[in-house]
């Protein structure tokens, strides 16, 4: 019985019906894109990080575990490696570079993060495809997947980095020998460079350099996982000017991170309220105008239950129908939007946006199933005064 | 025999205290399965007022109402819901129709609303419609209806479940005179045929000539009762009540067995 009124009613008036799905659908892609833009954001920052093979991450000390400005030299690489319960552990260096584009291309050359590792030695990524680095062939590079696609260049290659060397521009030729999977440090694509070389061809100022490699990172790996706080404790104690952080810990330190993950967040939950107001708004609005019939309805004998029932009924299918049209216009816009756009559309997160969204519509409505409820029958005899 | 409705003593206040106002005061009277009384009277005379508690949409303030022997003031809300959908059929002066269901699905929700819609209910629907002339007009929407078409389509769903008590608020309203006789006529036929309870508030005295008892209420009480058929066709040709009662008792003289066995005329002063 509410089912059929429910269905009468929505096929009979599709038209103000569909309208209102129309306005959900655009709620959805407003929740879709701000939920992905916050993955693609989030990844976009920590997914070097993310993907690191450690347990433990080693920082210069009093730096508030910013990266950036984080100095670690050999010595104190040496010292962490000497603490009993370390496997294994890798010196990591960042800095940026742009490389260029072939002669003629129209495009702007890509800016990169270049990313120094000893070979060999803990840090240095997994590969897809190619050779690992060798310390006995400086020029080589590792492109991860995602600049390999952009450059259209594969392995075997030679590809041109320039960095600023004090006032200057400086050029280098290098040979891609290996493709390892994504990994963006904050936002660049990574180019992965033998300690000794990314030394010569990061971006200095004159004269800078002592030939002593720093670098930014040290990622260490334990003989126990479990032990993460008691070897915390050892290095700390036996390594001079150093700072221990886990993963979590240390992406939240990057600066902006925090603060562009709020807003985001901030931002998804804006647009849900919006939508609780506007299902609520458009159904109250939608009972009020329906209060006469809705009277008549119970004075003929249709009871609470199958009115409220009826009420919520429609607002399921209009939020289902809006909902998917939205996700179904999102995921074909996602296909024509540019990758260097950071919108990431993960299942996990998609879901639990379409779930927040069908559920803001009984939530919404549910005011004015209560309204529907508490109509006088005889409002019906009243209206005809 | 039981009568199909019973009214005992019942009186509706609104308001309280000096503002308390007696809209319908200590009225009594008794309706058997195929009766049709029209319900006539002033504005604000109470009309209303009354037929919402006959179709127990509102509770007495005093004494109670029996339809086929069941007491109102004993059921809960639902109950009276549930009882509303079986045993009681109305159209209201306005907005009678659910505005997305057809003429006939609108009759057909009454059948749905008691047990479900069967091959029979369907043919009972449908035939009903096309004994008030809308034949052709059985899949239109109550917005492509002339207002005279959806107060006929309001009667077919106020008897198609076959209630105890048909109540209709003026269901030839919004019909010219031409129109109304007709469904009057066509519903008083019906109302005697399948034997139901039938009130039907009227301004437009000239109606009454279908019906078998005029109840002529002023102030909430209930101030003549004609009952005898000749007064009953002076009343409609002359709007008198007057008239009326002198023909009343012209009968009365002439026919006393009847009168004694069916008093014409109450008047029964305020
Ligand atoms: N809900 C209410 N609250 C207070 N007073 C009411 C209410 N409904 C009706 N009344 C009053 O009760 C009296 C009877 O009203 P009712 O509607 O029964 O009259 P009626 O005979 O149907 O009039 P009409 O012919 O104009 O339809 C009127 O004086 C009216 O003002
Ligand atoms: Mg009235």
């Amino acid at each position: 019985m509410a089912f059929y009124l429910a269905i009468k009613e929505f096929w009979r008036a599709r038209g103000r019906f569909l309208l209102f799905s129309l306005v959900i659908a655009l709620i959805t892609m407003l929740v879709l894109l701000v939920a992905a833009l916050g993955t693609g954001l989030a990844d976009a920052n920590r997914q070097f990080i993310d993907k690191l093979d450690a347990d433990l991450l080693v920082v210069q000390e009093d730096n508030d575990l910013v990266l950036t400005t984080s100095r670690l030299d050999r010595q104190t690489l040496n010292g962490v490696r000497r603490i009993n319960g370390v496997e294994a552990a890798g010196l990591i260096a960042f800095s940026n570079g742009s490389v260029l584009l072939p002669a003629g291309s129209e495009a702007e050359d890509i800016d990169v993060s270049l990313v120094g590792i000893e070979p060999g030695q803990l840090g240095a990524p997994e590969l897809l495809a190619g050779q690992p680095l060798r310390d006995r062939y400086a020029d080589q590079v590792l492109l991860d997947e995602r600049l390999a696609a952009d450059l259209a260049v594969s392995i075997g290659d030679r590809i041109t980095l320039r960095t600023v060397q004090g006032a200057e521009q400086e050029s280098f030729e290098l040979t891609v020998s290996g493709i390892t999977e994504e990994r963006a440090y904050f936002f660049a694509p990574s180019v992965y460079l033998p300690l000794y070389t990314w030394e010569k061809v990061r971006p200095q100022a004159v004269g800078g350099g002592d030939g002593q490699p720093i670098g930014n990172l040290i990622v260490v790996t334990l003989t126990d996982p479990s032990q993460t706080e008691l070897i915390s404790a050892r290095v700390l104690e036996l390594v001079d000017g150093v700072e221990v952080a886990d993963k979590e810990t240390l992406v939240r330190a990057q600066p902006g991170y925090t603060a562009q993950q709020t807003t985001v967040e901030a931002q998804r939950g804006f647009a849900l309220v919006i939508g609780v107001l506007v299902v609520g708004g458009f159904f109250q609005i939608q009972t009020l105008q329906k209060l006469p019939q809705i009277g008549m309805l119970k004075a003929i004998g249709i009871a609470n239950r199958t009115v409220a029932l009826s009420t919520l009924a429609q607002i399921v299918i209009v939020t289902a129908v809006g909902v998917a049209l939205g996700t179904a216009v999102t995921l074909l816009m996602a296909l024509g939007i540019p990758p260097v756009v950071p919108l990431r559309f993960t299942p996990p997160n998609m879901l639990a946006a379409i779930a927040a969204l069908m559920l803001i519509g009984p939530i919404g409505g549910m005011v004015s199933v209560r309204l529907a409820v508490r109509i006088e029958p005889l409002s019906a005899i009243a209206q005809g005064k | 025999m039981t009568a199909a409705l019973n009214v005992e003593q019942v009186t509706k206040i609104y308001g309280h205290g000096s503002a308390a106002l007696r809209a319908v005061d200590s009225v009594s009277l008794a309706i058997q399965p195929g009766e049709f009384v029209a319900l006539v009277g002033p504005s604000g005379s109470g009309k209303t007022t009354l037929l919402a508690m006959l179709a127990a949409l509102l509770t007495p303030s005093e004494g109670r109402i029996l339809i086929d022997g069941d007491d109102l003031s004993r059921m809960s809300e639902k109950e009276r819901t549930v009882f509303r959908g079986r045993k009681i059929g109305f159209t209201f002066q306005a907005n009678n129709l659910l505005p997305f269901l057809t003429a006939l699905e609108n009759v057909e929700l009454m059948l749905r609303l008691n047990g479900g819609l069967d091959a029979e209910g369907k043919l009972r629907a449908r035939a009903l419609l096309e004994r008030l002339g809308l034949g052709d007009r059985l899949n239109n929407l109550p917005s492509q209806l002339s207002g005279g078409q959806q107060q006929r389509v309001a009667i077919a769903r106020a008897l198609v479940h076959n209630p105890a008590v048909v109540l209709a608020d003026e269901p030839t309203a919004s019909l010219d005179t031409e129109r109304a006789f007709q469904v009057v006529e066509t519903f008083a036929s019906l109302i005697h045929e399948q034997g139901r309870a039938g009130i039907m508030v009227t301004h437009d005295l000239r109606m009454v000539k279908y019906v078998d008892r005029v109840i002529h209420m002023v102030d909430g009480v209930i101030r003549d009762e004609v009952r005898i058929p000749q007064a009953i066709e002076t009343l409609a040709k002359t709007s008198s009540f007057e008239a009326a009662r002198s023909e009343a008792e012209a009968q009365q003289v002439s026919i006393p067995t009847f009168a004694a066995r069916a008093p014409a005329l109450v008047a029964s002063g305020a």
